[in-house]
């Protein structure tokens, strides 16, 4: 029986439509929420080449919704894993894992080497970026993107189709909520991440009506979907045209910039004159009950100044250290020195209060 | 005239509900947007895209619709 004979026998795919299936290549950025559906449903189909590219590792938080993964993946990168997985799934296709992190240096280059991008990723900076490659590269870009309980999918750049910038034109300010952290309902991104699957199928197949111009939120909630007309801004999509030339010269993530700011919990207790900053939002749990901390949401950081210690060392920490980096940013931007990051989680921090409070 | 006002996500948490109906007509969207942002203040340093009759429009668009969407840019993946 051929693996592929539930296809061959719908007349809009058949044989030929296989055959396309099997000689597309896709790249998708991200091996998470959304990437794990999507990935395993392009393996499934075979497509024939399909790249992943993601820099991070498995954690047990990942599991609730992260269908490639189990515990015996806890620590592997994320690409690897999910090639490991989907081999065996179908062993007939080639697939690349990418251990890395997309940047305006590896993008174009990466892109080249595909058809079709398909953005799993899961924060703002990464969403313009793989967007602006897109466009430089002229590739069709299946963009996913989910927040607590609902999601939003479109087609970009396809056939002269608007892009992402023609939807949302600056890049976001408030990344406060960009983590994961916030929650999300595990089921959003497999809901979410097999529709961008089934847009792929339908631009590689030429079959049905691409999602390109529109964006369709749905809400797993009231299960409502309300679609949404975008125009194109030519203007937005030359923009990003115009710095083809400069583009690998950009600095992919604000995040590494910072790198040599960020310390751990165990060398931030050392420092004697400090005062700890704890910048997620007032509702966010748990609270640091041993230590005296400064509470100052990232959200509010630029109006409340005059609550950090001029003369002490900073210690900036939020839910899973991606905020605490860009407090940093923020004020080192302000020109306020002697700020660090520190790398762990509050969970992480929590655990380790506890563990050398008992020690002693 | 009577217009359906829709949030999504972010914006429909500080709205506490997904829709409601305001009376408003032929004026701007940006005119629409200080009506709430009166109602709402913590909308005003929200990103937010607005839709009319389901299309995307400029802030300059006067309203002449009965459905205004405000949807936000969702970052998780």
């Amino acid at each position: 029986m051929n693996r592929y004979s539930r296809h061959i026998s719908l007349k809009e795919i058949g044989q030929t439509g296989q055959n396309k299936l099997s000689k597309a290549r896709v790249l998708v950025v991200g091996a998470g929420g959304l990437g794990c559906p999507i990935l395993q449903y392009l393996a499934a189909a075979g497509i024939g080449t399909i790249g992943i590219i993601d820099f991070d590792i498995v954690e047990v938080s990942n599991l609730q919704r992260q269908v490639l993964f189990g515990t015996s993946s806890l620590g592997k990168n994320k690409a690897e894993v999910a090639k490991t997985r989907l081999q065996d799934l179908n062993k007939t296709i080639s697939i690349t894992a990418y251990p890395e992190r997309l940047t305006h240096q590896n993008a174009i280059e990466l892109f080249n080497k595909y058809d079709i991008i398909v953005d799993g990723s899961d924060n703002f900076e990464t969403r313009y970026l793989i967007n602006d490659a897109a466009i430089i590269t002229n590739k069709p870009l299946v963009f996913g993107a989910i927040y607590k309980f609902e999601g939003q999918v479109s087609v970009f750049n396809y056939n002269n189709g608007p892009s992402y910038r023609c939807l949302f034109k600056k890049q976001a300010q408030n990344n406060a909520l960009n983590c994961s952290e916030v929650g999300v309902l595990g089921i959003l991104p497999g809901i979410i991440g097999t529709m961008q699957a089934n847009e792929v199928l339908k631009i590689v197949l030429e079959i049905g009506d691409v999602l390109s111009g529109k964006v369709l939120v749905y809400n797993a909630l009231t299960l409502q979907n309300t679609i949404l007309k975008i125009n194109k801004s030519e203007e937005e999509i030359h923009k990003a045209l115009r710095e083809r030339d400069s583009f690998s010269l950009k600095n992919a993530n604000a995040d590494c910039n910072f790198e040599s700011n960020a310390i751990s919990i165990k060398t931030a207790l050392t420092k004697e004159n400090s005062q700890f900053i704890d910048v997620r939002e007032i509702h966010e749990l748990p609270k640091l009950e041993t230590l005296k901390v400064t509470s100052l949401p990232l959200s509010d950081l630029e109006h409340q100044l005059d609550k950090i210690a001029s003369d002490k060392e900073k210690l900036i920490f939020c839910q899973s250290g991606k905020r605490s980096k860009q407090a940093v940013s923020i004020l080192n931007r302000l020109k306020i020195t002697n700020c660090y990051a520190i790398k762990e989680s509050v969970l992480d921090i929590e655990t380790y209060l506890k563990e050398t409070h008992n020690d002693n | 005239m009577l217009i359906t006002v829709k949030y999504f996500g972010l914006i429909a948490e500080i709205t506490q509900c997904e829709n409601e109906s305001i009376s408003f007509a032929n004026e701007p969207v940006l005119n629409l947007l200080e009506l709430l942002y009166v109602k709402y203040p913590t909308l005003k340093d929200k990103d937010f895209q607005v839709a009319q009759n389901k299309e995307l429009v400029a802030l300059e668009t006067i309203i002449t619709g009965n459905e205004i969407a405000l949807l936000p840019p969702f970052a998780g993946g």
